[in-house]
């Protein structure tokens, strides 16, 4: 996702919700393009703040402010109801209407969009039919759908309501590992091929890392971090990120394919990276590069299995545990983590500043 | 004696068609109220909530005498509604088909409360939330997603209070006596019969209610079954 020349539309919230045992207090302010992760440990607020946005909730305090329009101002006692945002929103569950049938329920949202005047945002239905593979499905009742075909229909439902945002609250929480690897590659087609910007909610790193271009980082019911997912990525002093998944995500241009060894070669700032299979040449994957994966030398001397190795600049180095650092690592304009020893960035003589060879064990194409 | 007898061949019609016009006004009066309560008492948390249930509750455990005591009282042309009745249109509302409807819409609140509360409690939150972020006010998201799916207990509401309507005795005694074509309802009707002795006729108008309340209690629990079957 490329910024426009002028600014973009942005949303702008600011939330305070006080329950027994939980406290939701968050200020923030994400551009209206492309798909917001919002990520966290659970309880940690993401379902709240969804619920806040979209009018479901009573918070204590709220303010939300949607590209020029201001929808909610407790202090102005502004607030509108539910069915004057235009907010989607796809929830845990695919909650269909069971009495009507799936062509019924993807209507419901399209019939009541004129009534309201809540957008202006022309829908395709036959392209997001297409789009979520529902033609066949149409006629069916809904308790004779698959988790899977449910979710779909309840995202096609919240697409035809002509919606100028649409939440997702972990869409694939509730599907089998199967029927997840089933979903997000119509969840990464909308992303492709329609305009209306998602906040897609995850307690599943890689799955963001998958899908969105920004990231809002929540614990303890605040933001601790926002902006785009890169950068974001890179903050090595958010625990939520660190783990066996703190990692960075790399765009790269696809730009030959070896038959020979099934590898692709894949080029972007700070190289070339070589990865399996076979990936259409010419187009921009993601490439998720996970700190654990790395290792670092500082010549690039001897034979090696390894088949990426990238010149590099040591940024920093930020103590991780108390065995291991985690190493930032600059190669062109993109950023990597790479997790090692503390005694080995010692041997290394590692510092900011320092030019090494980061070895990527693996990388994996997260989207193509 | 003779007039007993002439009543009870043709099957003494009057006292049964009474009952079930009796039975229609008050499920459709009680369905009107008992939707919104019922709604409220699902959704509601507050203080109120547990006042509220005693209160609607509290026909099923009162004897109908005392229930109709306080009917009396109430709307008897010296009670505040009587009172306020016989301002209004100039007639008493004790012993005549109005005062039955009032009394009746009270005796069988719960029926017509508690089935449509625990299917609205039932159901929960879930599609209403998704039908108002799709664009539906409340009252849009009650009609088009709650109705349709707690049809199963608007059904069981309406068969309850009109089958509870129609075998009301002891209220109906106390607020309406026994004025034929006025008050005179089935239940009174076989009480009087079995008075005169009259075994006959108080076992072809207490057969017609046996039978029409088992018909009507089948008809419901079939369709609950083809419901929960679809």
């Amino acid at each position: 996702m490329s910024a426009a020349a002028s600014t973009p539309p942005s949303i702008e919230f600011r939330y305070l919700v006080e329950q027994a045992g939980f406290t939701l207090d968050i200020e923030g302010r994400f551009a209206l393009q492309g798909i917001t992760g919002v990520f966290g440990p659970s309880g940690s607020g993401k379902t709240s703040l969804l619920r806040c946005m979209a009018g479901l909730a009573s918070p204590s305090a709220a303010y939300l402010k949607v590209d020029r329009d201001i929808w909610e101002d407790s202090a102005a006692r502004v607030r509108r109801a539910p069915h004057h945002r235009a907010i989607a929103y796809v929830f845990q569950e695919p909650r269909l209407f069971p009495h009507l049938d799936v062509r019924g329920n993807l209507e419901y949202g399209k019939r009541r969009v004129e009534k309201n005047a809540r957008s202006s945002i022309a829908t395709d239905q036959e392209h997001i039919i297409d789009l979520l593979g529902l033609g066949s499905l149409l006629s069916r009742r809904t308790n004779g759908l698959s988790g899977g075909e449910a979710q779909r229909v309840a995202i096609g439902r919240a697409l035809l309501s002509a919606p100028r945002l649409i939440l997702m609250d972990e869409p694939l929480a509730s599907l089998d590992a199967g029927r997840k690897d089933e979903l997000l590659p119509f969840i990464e087609r909308l992303h492709a091929e329609l305009t209306v910007p998602l906040v897609y909610v995850s307690h599943n790193i890689d799955e963001i890392c998958q899908l969105c271009d920004q990231l809002l980082v929540m614990q303890g019911g605040t933001a601790l971090a926002t902006g785009d997912l890169q950068s974001v990525l890179m903050r090595t002093d958010l625990p939520v990120l660190g783990g066996a998944e703190a990692g960075a995500v790399i765009m790269a241009r696809v730009v030959s394919y070896d038959a020979e060894y099934d590898l692709s070669r894949l080029e972007f700032s700070g190289g070339v990276l070589q990865a399996p299979a076979r990936y259409a040449i010419g187009s921009v994957v993601r490439v998720r590069v996970r700190a654990n994966d790395i290792s670092i030398c500082d010549e690039s001397s001897g034979q090696t299995s390894i088949l990426n190795r990238l010149a590099a600049e040591v940024i920093a180095i930020n103590q991780d545990s108390s065995s291991s650092v985690l190493v930032h690592l600059k190669t062109g304009e993109d950023s990597m983590l790479a997790r090692i020893t503390r005694r080995s960035a010692a041997h290394l003589n590692l510092h900011p500043g320092a030019l090494v060879i980061a070895q990527l064990k693996s990388v994996s194409v997260r989207r193509s | 004696m003779i007039d007993a007898i002439s009543q009870s061949l043709d099957l003494n019609s009057g006292p049964l068609l009474l009952s079930m016009q009796l039975a229609a006004v008050t499920t459709v009066i009680l369905l009107a109220i008992a939707t919104p309560l019922a709604w409220w008492l699902a959704n509601s948390r507050g203080a109120m909530k547990p006042f509220m249930q005693a209160f609607v509750a509290l026909p099923i455990v009162l004897p109908p005498t005392v229930l109709g005591f306080y009917m009396l009282v109430l709307l008897g042309p010296h009670g505040t509604i009587g009172a306020w009745w016989v301002e209004l249109t100039g007639s008493t509302l004790t012993f005549s088909f109005a005062g039955l409807v009032i009394a009746s819409c009270v005796y069988s609140l719960p029926f017509a409360v508690q089935p449509l509360q625990s299917a609205f409690e039932l159901l929960g939150r879930r599609e209403v939330e998704a039908a108002r972020t799709l664009g539906a006010s409340s009252v849009d998201a009650f009609m088009s997603v709650v109705v349709p799916m707690a049809v199963p207990g608007f059904l069981t509401a309406s068969v309850l209070s009109f089958a509870h309507t129609l075998g009301e005795f002891g209220v109906v005694l106390m607020v309406g006596g026994n004025i034929p074509g006025e008050t005179r309802v089935i239940s009174i009707a076989i009480f009087d019969h079995v008075e005169a002795l009259d075994y006959g006729a108080a076992h072809r108008l207490s057969a017609v209610l046996l039978v029409a309340a088992f018909v009507v209690l089948l008809m419901m629990y079939l369709v609950h079954r083809r419901w929960h079957h679809r």
